[in-house]
C-alpha cells in the first residue's frame, strides 16, 4: 500500500467524507480545540515569530548539511554499540528489518507510533514473516483493531472516530463490556497492551528527531508507550525518515518545544524520551541490541529542488488542524497516510503526479497552513509550485484549461482585446440572466452556478468605466 | 497626492460602478487626485494560482507598464493587491523586470491599508444604519498582512452596529478556480460561512474582496436569504 490508503477516486473519497456526519463533527470539534490550545501554548513562549525563524534556520541548516549530520549520526550510533542501516527504498528498509526480526526468531513485535513505518508498509512486511505486530499508540491500536482502518491524521490517527465507535470496536474485537467513558476505555487498552509489552521480543519505534552529536534518538509521546517499547524488548529497531535529524541537543530543545505546542498545544508532551545506544552494564533496562534504519524512499530526490522546504516538516500537523478543506472532507479524502496541506505537498513528491494530481488543487490557497507552520514551510506556495510543474513540465493540464489560460493571458495583456471581450460578455451572458442574477450559466460558468448565483455582468452606463469617462467630460 | 486606481477585473467586468465609484470618492474626499489608467486589465491571479506562470508574466508586464508612472496604486481588493506584490517573485531570473516589479509593489496598496497607513485616517465620516459583520479575506490578512485597517475604519461608521463573525479567519471557499474545480468542497465551506454570518444576525455582510463577496453573496442568493452584501468601499462611502 505505501502511502496510499484507498483505491477510490478522489471525488468519490471526498463525497464519502462530506457525507460522514460523525467524522465531520469530530474533525471540526477537534480542529477548534487544538487551535485554541496551540494559540494558548505558543503565546506563553513570547515572540512566536522569533521562534519560527529560529526553527526554520535549524531545519534549513540541517538539510543543507544533511550528508554531514547523517554521517556523524551513523558514527555515533556505532560507537554506542548500535547498528545503522541506510535504506534507499521501502523494500530495502523492510528487508533489513525482516532480517533482524528473523535473526531473533521473534514472533511478537510491539510498536510505538511511526509514520515512516506506515509509509513503507512495514507491518505487512513483518506479518508476511508470520509475526504479530502490535501498535501500542492508543489511536493506532484502535485503528489496527478496527480491521486496519487507515489513519486520518498524522498525530491523532483515529481523529475521525468518536468514542461510541471506539467502544463498539473494543466490544466486537476484544469483548469489552464497559461504557464509552474515555478513561474506562483507556484503562482497558492499557490492560490489553500490557501483556503484549511484556511478551514482545522486538520493539520498533519511529523517531521524532535523531541527535547527530551523540547518536541518540528522541521520542515524544503522551502515553509512555514508546518507553515501554524501548525498555522491555531485548531488541530495538528505530525507523526514521532521513531528514528527521538535529545537530545537537540544543536544537532538539527548540524543536521539541515547538513540536509539542504546535501539535497538541502542550508545553511538553508527558514523555520526552532520549535514547543513546544499547543497555550498558549496571543499567536496569533498555535493549541489548539496537538498530537504526534511516529511510530515504524518495526524500533525497526532493533535496536541492524548489520543494526542499517540505523536508523541514516536523510532522506536528498544525497545518492539518487549521485547514478549512481538511475540516470538511476529513483525512481519508486525501487517500494517503499524509493528509492535509503537508500531505498535498508531500504525496506528489513521494509518489507521482498521476496518482496525486488532484491534491495540489484541493486548496483555496488561503494560507492558513503557511501561517501556522512552526518551521515556516511555505505550504500554499508549494501547492502553486506543484500546479506550475503539472502545467509546464508534467503535461497534466487539461487541454481546455490550457486554451482558456492562453486566451485569458492574451486578453489581460492586450487592452483592446480585453475591452472588446468585456463589452461582449454581458450580451453573451444576457440570455442566462434573470432579475439581475445568473442561476444556470453556460460552459464553465455552469460549475459556478451549480451551487451559487452569479451577478449579471455590468454593462453600458452601469459600468465604472462609463461613469468615470462621463465624469471626466464633466457629465457628473 | 496622486493616486492611480487599480479597479480589478471583478469590479470592472462583473460588478456595476458602485465599488470603483466609492473608492474614487473616498480618496478624493481626503484630497487625493485620482486617475484611472484605462489600459488596465487583471492582476493575473487566475493564471498564477493555476500554475500558468509564463502567461502570468505577460499579464504582469502589461500591468507594470500601465502603472509605471503612478505615484501610488490603490485597489479595492486585498487579494489583487497581494498579486501585485507577488510580481517580483515571477521575475527572479530577469533583473530588469524584477526591479520594475519591485517598484510597482512598493507603491501598491489595498484601499483601507492606504487610508490608514498612508493617509493616516481613522474616521472616514461615513454613516450607515445597519447591523453588520465583516469577512476577513485570507489573502488580505495573511499574505498582504492587512488585519486592523478595515476594522479601524468600520468602527468609525456612524450607525453601524457591529458583530464579529465566528471563525472569522476561516476561508469562505472561493479560492479562484477552486470554486469551480472543487465544487463539492467549496459548497461545504461557503455553507459554513453563511451559517456563521446568520449567527451574527447581521443584515449586511461587509468584505474587502469581491471574489469572496461574489462567492458568499452568490450562495446567500441561492439560499434565498435576506442578507445584503457590501464592499467595504461602499460602506465607507455611505452617507
Amino acid at each position: 500500500m505505501g502511502i496510499k490508503t484507498s483505491d477510490d477516486k478522489f471525488f468519490t473519497r471526498v463525497d464519502k467524507g462530506i457525507n460522514n456526519d460523525f467524522m465531520r463533527k469530530a474533525v471540526s470539534g477537534a480542529q477548534e480545540r487544538m487551535q485554541g490550545r496551540r494559540l494558548d501554548s505558543i503565546s506563553a513562549l513570547g515572540d512566536w515569530e522569533d521562534w519560527r525563524n529560529l526553527a526554520e534556520e535549524i531545519r534549513q541548516h540541517t538539510l543543507e548539511n544533511l550528508d554531514f549530520y547523517l554521517e556523524q549520526l551513523a558514527d555515533n550510533v556505532v560507537k554506542n554499540g548500535g547498528n545503522i542501516f541506510f535504506a534507499e527504498t521501502a523494500e530495502e528498509a523492510n528487508e533489513y528489518i525482516k532480517s533482524v526480526v528473523a535473526s531473533k526468531e521473534a514472533k511478537k513485535i510491539i510498536k510505538s507510533k511511526s509514520m515512516v513505518t506506515e509509509e513503507i508498509s512495514m507491518n505487512q512486511a513483518l506479518e508476511s514473516l508470520g509475526c504479530e505486530v502490535i501498535e501500542s499508540d492508543l489511536g493506532e491500536w484502535i485503528l489496527q483493531l478496527d480491521d486496519h482502518d487507515p489513519p486520518s491524521h498524522i498525530v491523532v490517527p483515529a481523529l475521525h472516530k468518536n468514542k461510541e465507535q471506539i467502544r463498539e470496536t473494543f466490544a466486537d474485537k476484544r469483548g469489552y463490556k464497559r461504557t464509552s467513558d474515555p478513561k474506562e476505555m483507556a484503562l482497558f487498552a492499557r490492560e490489553q497492551l500490557r501483556k503484549d509489552f511484556l511478551e514482545a521480543e522486538v520493539g520498533i519505534t519511529g523517531c521524532n528527531f535523531a541527535v547527530a552529536e551523540s547518536g541518540s534518538i528522541s521520542l515524544v509521546t503522551n502515553e509512555g508507550n514508546a518507553r515501554m517499547a524501548t525498555t522491555i524488548p531485548k531488541t530495538q529497531i528505530t525507523v526514521m525518515g532521513m531528514e528527521r535529524i538535529v545537530p545537537t541537543w540544543e536544537e532538539l530543545d527548540v524543536l521539541v518545544s515547538m513540536l509539542a505546542r504546535s501539535a497538541v498545544g502542550q508545553k511538553l508532551t508527558s514523555y520526552v524520551t532520549g535514547l543513546t545506544g544499547t543497555k550498558e552494564e549496571g543499567d536496569v533496562d533498555g535493549p541489548e541490541e539496537f538498530h537504526l534504519v534511516v529511510v530515504d524512499n524518495g526524500r533525497s530526490k526532493i533535496l536541492g529542488t524548489q520543494f526542499q522546504s517540505a523536508l523541514q516538516c516536523i510532522r506536528c500537523a498544525a497545518c492539518i488542524n487549521v485547514c478549512p478543506v481538511y475540516r470538511h472532507v476529513g483525512g481519508h479524502s486525501y487517500g494517503s497516510i499524509y493528509p492535509g496541506p503537508i500531505g498535498a505537498v508531500l504525496n506528489p513528491l513521494l509518489g507521482d503526479y498521476d496518482e496525486w494530481k488532484e491534491l495540489p488543487y484541493a486548496s483555496t490557497l488561503c494560507g492558513a497552513c503557511t501561517e501556522v507552520c512552526p518551521v515556516k514551510i511555505p505550504l500554499h506556495n508549494l501547492l502553486i509550485e506543484h500546479r506550475r510543474v503539472m502545467v509546464e513540465q508534467a503535461g497534466k493540464a487539461p487541454f481546455a484549461e490550457k486554451l482558456a489560460m492562453k486566451g485569458y493571458a492574451f486578453a489581460a495583456s492586450s487592452p483592446s482585446v480585453y475591452n472588446v471581450g468585456t463589452k461582449t460578455a454581458p450580451s453573451v451572458m444576457g440570455p442566462y440572466s434573470k432579475n439581475g442574477l445568473i442561476s444556470n450559466g453556460p460552459g464553465p460558468v455552469k460549475l459556478w452556478t451549480d451551487i451559487r448565483d452569479l451577478p449579471e455582468l455590468s454593462k453600458g452606463k452601469d459600468k465604472f468605466r462609463t461613469w468615470f469617462e462621463n465624469r471626466d467630460k464633466g457629465g457628473e | 497626492m496622486k493616486v492611480s486606481l487599480f479597479l480589478t477585473c471583478l469590479a470592472d467586468v462583473v460588478y456595476p460602478a458602485s465599488v470603483g465609484k466609492s473608492t474614487v470618492e473616498i480618496l478624493e474626499r481626503f484630497g487625493c487626485e485620482v486617475d484611472f489608467p484605462k489600459k488596465q486589465t487583471c492582476c493575473g491571479q487566475p493564471a498564477f494560482n493555476s500554475g500558468y506562470h509564463r502567461e502570468t508574466k505577460e499579464v504582469a508586464k502589461h500591468m507594470i507598464n500601465v502603472f509605471k508612472d503612478a505615484e501610488y496604486v490603490v485597489s479595492p481588493s486585498g487579494s489583487c493587491t497581494t498579486m501585485l506584490h507577488e510580481y517580483p517573485h515571477l521575475f527572479e531570473d530577469d533583473p530588469e523586470w524584477k526591479q520594475k516589479a519591485e517598484q510597482l509593489k512598493s507603491k501598491s496598496y489595498e484601499l483601507t491599508q492606504f487610508l490608514v497607513d498612508v493617509l493616516k485616517i481613522t474616521d472616514v465620516g461615513a454613516k450607515l444604519n445597519a447591523k453588520a459583520t465583516y469577512h476577513t479575506s485570507c489573502h488580505m490578512t495573511r499574505l498582504l498582512g492587512v488585519k486592523e485597517a478595515p476594522m479601524t475604519l468600520l468602527k468609525s461608521v456612524e450607525g453601524l452596529e457591529f458583530t464579529e463573525l465566528p471563525n472569522k479567519e476561516q476561508c469562505c471557499g472561493f479560492g479562484g478556480t477552486f470554486s469551480v474545480k472543487m465544487v463539492p468542497i467549496s459548497e461545504q465551506m461557503v455553507n459554513e460561512k453563511v451559517q456563521h454570518i446568520e449567527e451574527t444576525d447581521a443584515e449586511v455582510l461587509v468584505g474587502a474582496d469581491l471574489g469572496c463577496l461574489m462567492n458568499i453573496g452568490g450562495r446567500i442568493n441561492r439560499q434565498g436569504k435576506a442578507i445584503k452584501v457590501m464592499h467595504i468601499a461602499e460602506v465607507l462611502n455611505s452617507k
